[in-house]
């Protein structure tokens, strides 16, 4: 990988809405994911595996777990003299607050992007659970000669899934128009809210939006840019998994105990980062059964635990029942527990005898530090 | 010239560890894993860490590329300072004669000019062979207390295995009159742990005296601390009492990674306020599957475990097909246990492929030769083929092509 081409931006706040219990304390970056992860791991990663060496990570609240995680980026090699992570919260100036939507938030960060010396700028959010190669995709962007490509999935719109922007996907796979949720039945063209934008289109497009008080960055940059044939469409068949609710938040970490996902996922080629902290081996005691889960390291596993994802450190006492369930980190459940549909939040402490449960639509979900 | 320090460690990472065998063809004796995801190492590093020292010399000589690059710029431990760190210390070569590290006084007195540029007044000497928690600075403590010289950490072992190791007969006050090396009749239980703490000036001056000595071995032990002995030099011992276990052998590093899944073992790696540091894998969590068994284990991320695993250590990224057996084993990184393989009583290094049905090792119970039997072990990049047969106390360093037909194995009850 020579020069780097593209500067990367996260969006870790948007969809925070989503995921409102898990997002109380943090941003949706920041949601625990897959035994050891966050969510922002799986953004970083995919652009640090695709030769981006400038990632600028967008945040407006509920910071300070992003800030404790990503630390100066160093797991994720971007602790650079030049370039590396940069974390960006509102920049208080007058008449300017936190930000309000994309373009805003784009607006705020115009010149950290008009510094960049890439001429390509890749943006994605925190929602997606997927191992993307920006490589191909922008290979793909500079072959169609448009100044934005947008990344889709096919697949169907789920049950009470909210803020979608559905495609429609042209010749030569140039974008049409952009609905935003629309009524629709079926196979769609979804959008990743992935996208690689030429710099200076996107310099040019922001600043204008924000002189016209335009504030829509679907409707007022890329469905006006698609207007004039600019807009590339990338499809992504890889596998991905958007989280939008609780119950697919739990549905997508379930996914990973198939061997197919991890596979895929956790690509020893494109390997997905994320902080250490040099946690023990876990550790399995006498009477431990556990059937297809994932178990991270600390561990301490006594009991019985069936279908679930053990994050770091936890432990599970002696005759204590696990099931269906997302046990976050730092998570202790004495002896003679059982939970059946459970998720978790970190640290939390269920003690003996406990039973509780959720369903496979409505996990049961234990906030942060609660005690029962 | 770098800022003055109270002291600096010098860590002695340069032996080939041959009791070893297999497991150190290719690496340094430091570098062999233990206990799931750490290196030897990790222990001393992660002590001198704990201890607030920051600048820590390894010296190296035999089979130094995986060290080197494990050690890396010593951020795992912490030890990436701007003033002092971690640095590794080959022997080098001289305007005028060069040699390989000759003794362990021998390597620290080659490194001379690297402790002169801390300026300290204090050297701690340490040896890359031995599993266990301490805290240094509670021994410096005592050093600086007794104005020593030299202070020698001593663990009590039991009196009729005292002959084994390098005893300390002392005053009542601690000091050391007397140092036996395997003594025949020991006179004390106080065996040397091989950690020193020098006032540097006094340990420069020995060194520099001892390599003008054609005789010497240029060892701490046989050298330096006699002749500080006979010069009437103040010799202190500092009584350590906790877990510390060599793992020089096949045997002792077997057991040393046994004793981790003892629920009463006095090691403990969960201590918040004491963590054993090591160089992560970039792995996700291990996965277990429905039709596995893991039990008395530790199991490190990026394992897949589909068989039994029983008394067993894991280490990152291995794999345990269905139906194979693990037991009183312990499986290094990345290694693959294919199908209805039996791995037992044994230690299975990095990236080793047991094919489909193959045995390796076995339970003493099933050895009528007792003496016969002991821990198999199996090289790092070794494939065993299938149906093949690794038979206890085995030393595989070389490939072996698949068995025809799995022989019938005596059954004896």
């Amino acid at each position: 990988m020579a020069d780097a081409k593209m500067l990367g931006i996260v969006f870790s706040n948007m969809h925070d809405d989503a995921l409102s219990e898990l997002t109380l304390h943090r941003t949706m970056g920041s949601v625990p994911f897959g035994g050891r992860y966050r969510l922002v791991d799986f953004a970083l990663s995919n652009m640090v595996n695709s030769g981006i060496k400038d990632v600028g990570i967008i945040t407006k609240s509920n910071y300070h777990s992003l800030m404790d995680h990503l630390g100066a980026g160093r797991e994720w090699d971007l602790a650079r003299k030049i370039g590396g992570l940069t974390l960006l919260p509102p920049y208080s100036r007058t008449g300017t607050g936190i930000y309000h939507g994309r373009l805003n938030a784009l607006a705020g960060i115009l010149g950290y992007i008009q510094s960049a010396k890439t001429p390509y700028i890749a943006l994605c959010d925190c929602d997606l659970v997927c191992n993307f190669d920006f490589r191909d995709m922008l290979k793909s962007h500079i072959e169609s000669g448009a100044g934005i490509t947008v990344a889709y999935t096919v697949r169907e719109i789920e049950d009470g899934e909210k803020d979608n922007a559905v495609l429609a996907v042209g010749k030569n796979n140039m974008l049409r128009d952009i609905y935003w949720n629309p009524d629709v039945q079926g196979d769609q063209e979804i959008y990743m809210n992935i996208a690689i934008v030429n710099k200076d289109l996107l310099i040019h497009r922001v600043t204008n939006a924000v002189a016209q008080n335009k504030t829509d960055f679907y409707r007022d940059v890329i469905a006006e840019e698609a207007e004039n044939g600019r807009v590339a469409c990338y499809r992504f068949d890889g596998f991905c998994d958007r989280i939008h609710n609780m119950e697919s938040f739990f549905q997508a970490n379930m996914e990973l105990l198939k061997a197919e996902v991890r596979k895929e996922l956790f690509d020893v080629q494109r390997p997905i980062y994320t902080k250490v902290r040099d946690e023990v081996p876990a550790k399995y005691g006498l009477q431990a059964k556990v059937a297809n889960s994932l178990v991270a390291d600390g561990c301490i596993i006594e009991g019985q635990v069936e279908n679930s994802i053990i994050f770091r450190g936890v432990k599970v006492g002696k005759g204590t029942v696990i099931r269906n369930s997302i046990i976050m980190q730092g998570t202790t459940i004495e002896d003679g527990a059982q939970l059946d549909y459970v998720i978790t939040d970190k640290d939390v402490l269920i003690k003996d005898g406990r039973r509780l449960a959720g369903y496979l639509t409505y996990p049961l979900y234990v906030p942060k530090g609660q005690q029962i | 010239m770098a800022k003055k320090k109270e002291w600096v460690a010098m860590l002695l990472a340069g032996g080939q560890g041959s009791r070893l065998y297999a497991l150190t063809q290719k690496l340094a004796k430091p570098a062999v894993p233990y206990g799931g995801k750490y290196r030897i190492i990790d222990f001393p590093l992660s002590n001198c860490v704990n201890s607030g020292i920051d600048t820590v010399g390894v010296l190296t000589q035999y089979q130094p590329l995986i060290l080197n690059e494990y050690l890396g710029n010593g951020q795992p431990w912490d030890l990436d300072h701007n003033d002092g760190g971690v640095f590794a210390l080959p022997p080098y070569q001289k305007s005028s004669g060069s040699d390989w590290y000759t003794g362990t006084a021998n390597a620290i007195y080659q490194n001379i000019p690297f402790i002169e540029r801390y300026d300290p007044e204090n050297v701690l000497i340490l040896s890359g062979d031995h599993i266990y928690k301490m805290d240094y600075n509670a021994m410096l403590r005592q050093h600086k207390e007794n104005d020593a010289d030299c202070t020698i950490a001593v663990i009590e072992v039991p009196m009729e295995e005292a002959s084994r190791f390098g005893i300390m007969n002392t005053n009542p006050d601690g000091s050391v009159y007397e140092f036996e090396e395997k003594p025949k009749k020991p006179k004390s239980n106080l065996a040397s742990m091989g950690i020193y703490i020098f006032k540097w000036k006094k340990l420069r001056e020995y060194l520099v005296a001892d390599e003008k000595d054609p005789k010497s071995s240029n060892d701490f032990g046989k050298n330096i601390i006699p002749n500080m002995l006979n010069n009437g030099e103040r010799l202190f011992t500092y009584a350590f009492a906790g877990y510390w276990k060599d793992v020089g052998t096949i045997d002792s590093l077997w057991e040393a990674n046994m004793d981790l899944l003892d629920p009463k073992t006095q090691l403990n790696l969960y201590d918040p306020s004491w963590k054993i540091y090591s160089r992560n894998p970039v792995m996700p969590p291990h996965y277990v599957s429905d039709k596995a068994k893991v039990e008395n284990s530790m199991v490190t991320e990026g394992c897949v475990i589909e068989g039994d695993v029983d008394f067993s250590i894991l280490f990152a990224g291995v794999t345990v097909e269905e139906g194979a057996t693990v037991r009183y084993s312990i499986v290094m990184p990345g290694t693959v246990i294919k199908k209805g393989a039996v791995v037992e009583y044994a230690i299975v290094a990095e990236n080793a492929v047991i094919g489909e049905g193959a045995k390796v090792g076995a339970s003493p119970e099933h050895c009528d030769d007792k003496t016969a039997w002991g821990v198999a072990v199996v090289a790092a990049d070794v494939e065993i083929g299938k149906n093949a047969v690794v038979p206890p106390k085995g030393m595989i360093d070389k490939d072996i092509p698949d068995a025809a037909e799995e022989e019938e194995v005596e059954k004896d009850g």
